[in-house]
């Protein structure tokens, strides 16, 4: 019997709690890829470096904050400075969206046009935030490292295997899990989800029905710039790697081909899928 | 004077002109048909009603105010209710849903219309949960013409609604719009079942080659000898 316990902490502490943890950054990154794709029909490659951006942010004002002696131990420091990551990010997917892709919405360009835009809209991104912070491995993570130490673990238990849980693996999911319930009540029962639904649906019927198109693109950046900030920085802390990736190569394809699951998934077919096509 | 007028419309999608002088107009609680061959400009005359299509000459009119230069979103605001021909619901959405998008610019407690709406087209509330694009043609099209009633609009333009659906309930659908014919509303539509529609109609345009080749009352257009010859088989 304690075979078989120990098996199941094993798995646990080594397939099940990183992969949920890993599951949970990329579904907050695919989401943000598949608002977008449903409302200005086009994949986004440079979404993994909107999320490089808005955790570049959150680290130096995580920076700020541990500078002037703030801390929320046992919570990181960083979930204070997230709102203004998001916020940074809102601003500059909206400055882009004001400078670059308007001018083809307007035109009404073909989506190529778009991806390839995009790619462009990556390398800028990209370039900007190696120009402010650099390239290399940053440290921001403070407060509390686990929620189960692998010791305690087995000495509570008295099992041979131990079972550990970072404080930050454990955020990860419950932000994901807030973030995705209240983005798909959102979209389900709020007026303007369902405008955007309507949009996605059928983008003519949806103008005739009063649906203001400036509006739904609006929103549809705010949420993937919000989901993108909060994805990047919960990437980086989980994993601990460098938030600045280099280029495009290491953070847009994941999110993209996690988008792809969603849309081609047999649920989509169905109403569970925020975009069904 | 009118209710509803498009008078002398010229005009197309692109250097050619489609329609050529052409004018429709309809009055309150009145059903106006438009028919004619295949490429005559009927729906192109719908459009041009609507605000779609940018016209090189004539005016468009509602309740004596000229409209020509409106947005469709600004006519669907002024009560004009448009029903396209195809993509003419949300097919991922709740039949409620797309009742709820019809009702979108309302700002108002549309609760009542949306009662009337499942009055007039019961098989609706008995699916408003069910997703549109899982509906047959026949249901779809009540969805779409629900959706459209939901602006409470005075003026109803139906594009070939009954396009692709059987006779039993392109019958059905008929009796619905006198239904809302009777409740006052304009209603305009552009149909392929000529001779039925104009069984309806209160008045019908004959439209050939952008221009009106023949207006008279539903009823007279049937009787016309060279109508019945050359567009009705018969």
């Amino acid at each position: 019997m304690t075979d078989f316990l120990d098996a199941l902490v094993l798995i646990t502490n080594f397939v099940l709690v990183p992969g949920v943890a890993y599951g949970s950054q990329l579904a907050l990154g695919a989401l943000g890829v598949t608002i977008i794709y449903g409302i200005l029909r086009f994949a986004n490659f440079a979404h993994g470096d909107l999320m490089a951006f808005g955790t570049m942010v959150v680290i130096l004002f995580t920076w700020w904050f541990q500078s002037m002696g703030v801390s929320i131990a046992p919570l990181p420091v960083a979930l204070l400075a997230l709102p203004i990551g998001i916020a940074a990010a809102i601003v500059m997917s909206l400055g882009t969206d004001r400078l670059v892709y308007r001018f083809y919405r307007r035109r009404r360009a073909p989506s190529v046009i778009y991806i390839l835009t995009s790619i462009g809209v990556m390398f800028v991104m990209n370039g900007i935030v190696r120009f402010i912070i650099g390239p290399n491995d940053q440290r921001f993570t403070d407060g509390a490292r686990f929620i189960i130490k692998a010791g305690e673990f087995k000495k509570a238990t008295g099992l041979h295997e131990g079972l550990a849980i970072k404080l930050t693996q454990g955020l990860t999911v419950l932000v994901t899990l807030i973030v995705v319930v209240g983005l798909f009540r959102f979209l389900q029962k709020s007026r303007t989800g369902k405008a955007m639904r309507a949009y996605s649906d059928n983008e003519d019927l949806a103008l005739l029905s009063g649906v203001s198109p400036e509006r739904v693109v609006f929103y549809a950046w705010v949420i993937a710039a919000s989901l993108a900030a909060i994805a990047g920085t919960a990437s980086t802390k989980v994993s601990n790697h460098s938030p600045i990736f280099s280029c495009c190569c290491r953070f847009s394809p994941p999110p993209l081909s996690a988008a792809s699951v969603i849309h081609s998934a047999p649920w989509s077919a169905g109403s569970s899928s925020p975009f069904p096509r | 004077m009118s209710f509803l007028i498009g008078e002398n419309m010229t005009g197309g999608y692109g250097a050619a002109d489609i329609l050529h002088g052409c004018t429709i107009d309809v009055e309150l609680g009145e059903i106006v048909v438009i028919v004619g061959p295949n490429g005559a400009g009927k729906s192109t005359a719908m459009k041009a009603v609507f605000g779609m299509l940018d016209l090189r000459e004539g005016s468009v009119r509602l309740d004596g105010d000229d409209i020509t230069r409106l947005s469709p979103q600004e006519r669907v605001r002024r009560g004009m209710g448009f029903v396209p021909q195809t993509s003419n619901i949300f097919t991922s959405m709740t039949v409620r849903e797309n009742l709820e998008m019809g009702a979108y610019l309302r700002d108002d407690d549309y609760s009542t219309t949306l009662e009337q709406i499942f009055e007039l087209f019961p098989i609706l509330k008995e699916k408003s949960r069910q997703i549109a694009g899982e509906l047959s043609g026949g249901q779809r099209q009540q969805v779409a013409v629900g959706r459209a009633l939901m602006m409470q609009p005075r003026v109803l333009m139906l594009d070939e609604p009954t396009a692709g659906v059987s006779p039993i309930v392109m019958d059905e659908l008929f009796d619905r719009i006198i239904e809302i014919r009777n409740s006052g509303i304009a209603v305009l539509m552009v149909e392929q079942n000529a001779a039925q529609a104009l069984a309806i109609a209160d008045r019908g345009y004959v439209l050939v080659t952008g221009e009106n080749r023949f207006a008279d009352s539903g009823q007279a257009l049937l009787d016309d000898p060279e109508v019945r010859r050359s567009f009705l088989g018969g």
